[in-house]
């Protein structure tokens, strides 16, 4: 692989964690014995957080990101839809080449795993993941169906919102970063306790991907636009010097 | 009114919850035909240079249970202490990608992770960092992925002066960041969530 520019390599913004989730979020029940009680020890970024893993094209398929097909060949039940947008660093920069990658229940909200007993079916011909890695502009594109909404057991009454989950690289270790997508004008969104994990309004409202009739393919699928964002980078090479400590 | 900062807000994070390896380790979770195969299986390729060592462990809740549903993904430097792909130094041993998805055993919890002992790294100010392996942990519960570092109980003189174990205030907690040897080239590690013997997170 090739290096990229040298902006790609630099000390990483701090991640601002009143924004992100706590993790203790009793409303979300397994939280509660999953996070850590002691505080976080802060520190910079340093080169194991600053470089990270590359991946090429040679490992993608070619129905990679096509979530429809790319179980058996035959097209999965549902409404299609395109879920397109751009990585981007928070400094509005797209993020090129690095991976992105996808999964998701079926439009009856059941899962393909073994651990996932709703008794909606599953869908002989979805699978439930895709990936793809983003353009020179951040750019990314996956065609799949819209998943339904399902029940967990967490409150007595609890359903999931409709919901793709997205697990996304940056250039570095340290802009690791796994997220959900919720769709523009889903009632279940609001009562969701996973969602509340979230304290900010306009934090929980980046998750939520509009409409967008701009993509949509007339008789054939809806469109639904997600822009990801990353940590950025700092672009000094001044800080950091051992005279400078 | 003076000028805005412009910058945008990262993408607020969200639990990978209980169906994660749907997506990032479909082969190992029983879903094939979708790729040929996992991502991540090892972090080196025959050939790569350093000893070799395995490293099994555990993922434990604050009640005690053992995690079935937990994966993590691990980030090091070859023997040399150099990053494949970008790091600013030079090419990294062509046998190392240094990365590896690692998921708990469905039934027992159980995880393993075969690689090379990696070389010590430099902090920003020059100082080398003891030899360790960047961990970012995710499971269900998990609202934001948890960093950590796997280190060496038998790195004693690198351990001492490691400019990130140093910034640990309460001394007794960073034995939760080794591994312990349990055999030649073997090390055990578990990461206990929460509680007493809770492994050190970092906010980096």
């Amino acid at each position: 692989m090739t290096l990229s520019n040298a902006t790609d390599r630099g000390p990483l913004f701090f991640r601002d964690r009143d924004w992100h989730p706590p993790a203790y979020t009793p409303g979300y029940k397994t939280s509660m014995t999953r996070a850590p009680h002691r505080a976080l020890v802060a520190l910079g970024s340093t080169l194991s957080e600053e470089t990270g893993p590359a991946f090429g094209h040679d490992m993608l398929g070619e129905l990679d990101n096509n979530l429809v097909m790319n179980f058996t060949g035959q097209p999965a039940i549902g409404e299609r839809i395109i879920m397109h947008g751009r990585v981007l660093d928070e400094t509005g920069r797209g993020v090129p080449h690095v991976l992105v990658e996808i999964w998701q229940a079926n439009a009856g909200g059941r899962y393909r795993h073994k651990k996932d007993g709703y008794l909606a079916p599953l869908d002989p011909n979805f699978g439930g993941c895709g990936r793809t890695l983003t353009g020179p502009d951040g750019s990314y594109e996956f065609l799949t169906i819209r998943p339904g909404a399902y029940p967990w057991p967490n409150h007595v009454n609890n359903w999931r919102p409709m919901h793709i989950h997205i697990s996304v690289f940056g250039t570095g270790f340290g802009q690791r970063l796994i997220t959900q997508m919720y769709f523009e004008g889903d009632p279940l969104i609001a009562k969701c306790p996973i969602v509340n994990t979230i304290g900010q309004d306009r934090a929980i409202q980046a998750l939520v991907a509009p409409l967008d009739m701009n993509r949509a393919i007339p008789m054939d699928c809806l469109a639904y636009k997600f822009d990801i964002v990353l940590r950025g980078r700092r672009q000094s090479f001044f800080e950091n010097r051992k005279e400078g400590m | 009114m003076m000028q805005g900062l412009d910058y945008l807000k990262e993408t607020p994070s969200q639990t990978a919850g209980p169906y994660v390896h749907i997506g990032l380790t479909p082969n190992a979770l029983g879903n094939p035909g979708i790729y040929p195969q996992d991502l991540g299986l090892s972090p080196i390729r025959e050939g790569a240079r350093g000893e070799r060592i395995i490293i099994t462990g555990r993922v434990i809740d604050g009640a005690g249970m053992v995690l079935r549903d937990a994966l993590f993904e691990t980030w090091q430097a070859d023997a040399d202490g150099i990053y494949p792909g970008n790091d600013p130094r030079g090419a990294a041993d062509p046998n190392v990608t240094g990365w590896a998805r690692v998921a708990a055993d469905f039934d027992t919890g159980i995880w393993r992770l075969e690689t090379v002992k990696p070389g010590r790294v430099p902090f920003p100010d020059g100082r080398l960092m003891a030899p360790h392996i960047n961990v970012w942990l995710v499971a269900r519960g998990i609202n934001l992925g948890l960093q950590t570092r796997i280190c060496f109980e038998d790195e004693g003189a690198a351990n001492a002066e490691c400019p990130v174990l140093a910034r640990i205030e309460h001394k007794a907690r960073i034995q939760t960041l080794m591994a312990k040897r349990t055999g030649p080239g073997e090390y055990g590690f578990d990461f206990k969530l929460q509680g007493e013997n809770e492994t050190v997170f970092f906010d980096i």
